[in-house]
């Protein structure tokens, strides 16, 4: 069944959310991510809403989900995106969403993980040359 | 009424100069409209009102036989709102058609006073639906403009300043009502993403009174703001809104606050990371005698 | 007022809860509501759609289109013959700025709108209907 896709980049975990998501997707995503960092040891997270047009409740708990189950595995993460209208929304709906960082950008996200972008750290088993 | 569609047929040649004619030149606006195109608009109009009276349901404008009319009419009240015709015009416009069509009622029914009365009423009645439609219309379309120039005014009532490299300053001038608010809100939060700036600083220096609705909207942009990850640093609180805000109860826990604009500006400069330092004196070219060179 | 009826969807499958959104979200665009109106009635739209699916056993959501002179609005039903909600008035101030537990997004999706109401029988079904004026 479609997936979204999480990619891996040294031990950060890059989400990419462009799809109108379904319940049982973002129940996968979940799932997904932390798989992944018991897997590669992932020691930050970063999930881009910035296409999402629509984040309701589940949506807003699944995102305080994610970043509370990467926390408990040793991984902060960070959202970064969130439209206007969205944030607005949420705001009337009543969603703090604890425990989520959040950054305007994929650039202000990964500061905000690895105190720079060049400063990147890379996990065990990373493909990536050293530079 | 079978009658006053006769009439209205065997004298359509007539009705249309007749009309034009008899219209006033008040009626006309010249300065608003050329002679061709009112002469257009009478004589589109004049062949709609005959379709609809040779209708199936002549004297109810709401059947489907006079929807052309109707559209017609609509489309007419708006370009005329536009064009500032006022809602005398308008109404007059459709109005000015029953001199010429009673004439014509008159002569063909002169015979029959009892007749000629209900076919002028019928007439008169169905003029009368026209005009209202018309006019009704035209408020409609009026409205709708007036809410649009009051939403431009509202948008442009409020600039959002670039101070520095991700520091955003929004002066308010002005009461804050609720409408205003949110378009406050909305500026902000999309100028916030066009130039990621972390920091945002809403001077309030310029709003007389911050009552708690006001206070909750605010507080909603900060946590809006901070959702997606910028920051908002409130400043220029005046003493007396200090004062209302606490006996209003309003809890201001989370939110930065600053008296002056400069010291929101230092805060935020300091939390991006930056400082402003001195440098030491350039030398001063002097422009006249009195200063003695410096050595560079 | 009036009010004309769009269309009736279905709300069975949790895909059904994303056709939805995304058809009130299309009438919103083409009623020109503005973007944030938008995304505040799509949002009430998907908590409700959720609400009669998961709480209500499945159900429906018909779209009426409404006039007022000039003014246009949506007004949105969402209907099930679920078990119905007890106490309505804490349902309204259920718990969802905590971000977890069952939360029924009620009393948020009710600041969404402007128009809310809700008919609920223990053991027969509910019917919320909002509304959102341009």
């Amino acid at each position: 069944m479609e997936r979204i896709p999480v990619l891996r980049m040294g031990s950060l975990l890059l989400i990419t959310i462009q799809v109108d998501m379904h319940d049982k997707l973002a129940l996968q995503l979940q799932d997904d991510v932390t798989q992944r960092i018991s897997e590669w040891g992932s020691t930050g997270v970063l999930i881009d809403i910035s296409s999402l047009e629509i984040v309701d409740s589940f949506i807003g708990r699944m995102l305080a989900n994610i970043a509370a189950m990467s926390g408990v595995l040793g991984a902060a993460t960070v959202v970064v995106g969130m439209q206007p209208a969205v944030a607005i929304t949420l705001v009337e709906l009543g969603m703090s969403l604890p425990g989520v960082r959040t950054a305007l950008s994929v650039e202000a996200g990964m500061e905000l993980l690895f105190g720079s972008v060049a400063g990147l750290p890379s996990g065990p088993g990373d493909e990536r040359t050293e530079a | 009424m079978s009658n006053l569609a006769e009439i209205v047929s065997k004298n359509e040649a007539r009705l249309l100069p007749d009309w034009i004619q008899g219209m006033s030149t008040a009626v006309q606006r010249a300065d608003l409209m050329s002679k061709t195109e009112l002469d257009e608009q009478c004589r589109a109009l004049l062949n709609r009102i005959v379709a609809g009276v040779k209708s199936s349901d002549p004297t109810n404008v709401d059947s489907p036989g006079w929807s052309t009319t109707r559209e017609f009419l609509r489309d007419l009240a708006i370009t005329r709102a536009r064009q500032g015709f006022s809602p005398v015009d308008v109404a007059t416009f459709v109005l000015s058609l029953k001199q010429p069509l009673f004439a014509s009622i008159r002569e063909a029914q002169t015979k029959d006073q009892s007749q000629m009365f209900e076919t002028l009423w019928s007439a008169t009645e169905l003029l009368d639906r026209l005009a209202l439609i018309t006019t009704e219309a035209y408020m409609a379309a009026k409205e709708e403009l007036i809410t649009r120039q009051q939403q431009e005014l509202l948008e442009l009532s409020t600039p959002v300043v670039k101070l520095w490299d991700g520091i955003l300053a929004l002066p308010i001038i002005g009461t804050l009502d609720s409408a205003r608010t949110q378009v406050v809100m909305e500026n902000l939060l999309e100028s916030v993403v066009a130039t990621n700036s972390k920091y945002a600083i809403i001077d309030i220096t310029g709003v007389p009174t911050v009552d708690t609705l006001v206070a909750q909207h605010l507080l909603k942009t900060i946590t809006a703001a901070r959702l997606m990850g910028a920051e908002c640093i409130i400043s220029g609180v005046r003493p007396q809104i200090a004062q209302t805000i606490v006996h209003l109860g309003i809890n201001l826990e989370d939110v930065i606050t600053k008296a002056k604009l400069s010291d929101a500006f230092a805060l935020a400069l300091q939390r991006s990371g930056r400082t402003v330092t001195r440098v030491a004196s350039a030398p001063v070219s002097p422009i006249s005698g009195l200063f003695t060179r410096r050595e560079e | 007022m009036s009010a004309q009826k769009r269309e009736e969807l279905p709300l069975k499958t949790s895909n059904d809860v994303v056709i939805a959104r995304q058809r009130v979200r299309q009438l919103a665009v083409e009623l020109r509501f503005s973007l944030v109106d938008q995304t505040k009635l799509v949002t009430a739209a998907s908590e409700l759609a959720r609400n009669a699916l998961d709480h209500g056993k499945g159900g429906t959501m018909t779209i009426e289109v409404l006039t007022q002179g000039i003014r246009s609005g949506i007004r949105l039903v969402f209907e099930d013959q679920g078990p119905g909600i007890a106490d309505v008035e804490q349902a309204l101030k259920d718990g969802f700025t905590t971000g977890s537990g069952m939360g029924l997004g009620l009393g948020g999706s009710k600041r969404l709108v402007n128009d809310f109401s809700i008919e609920s029988h223990v053991g027969k079904g509910t019917r919320i209907t909002v509304a959102r004026w341009r």
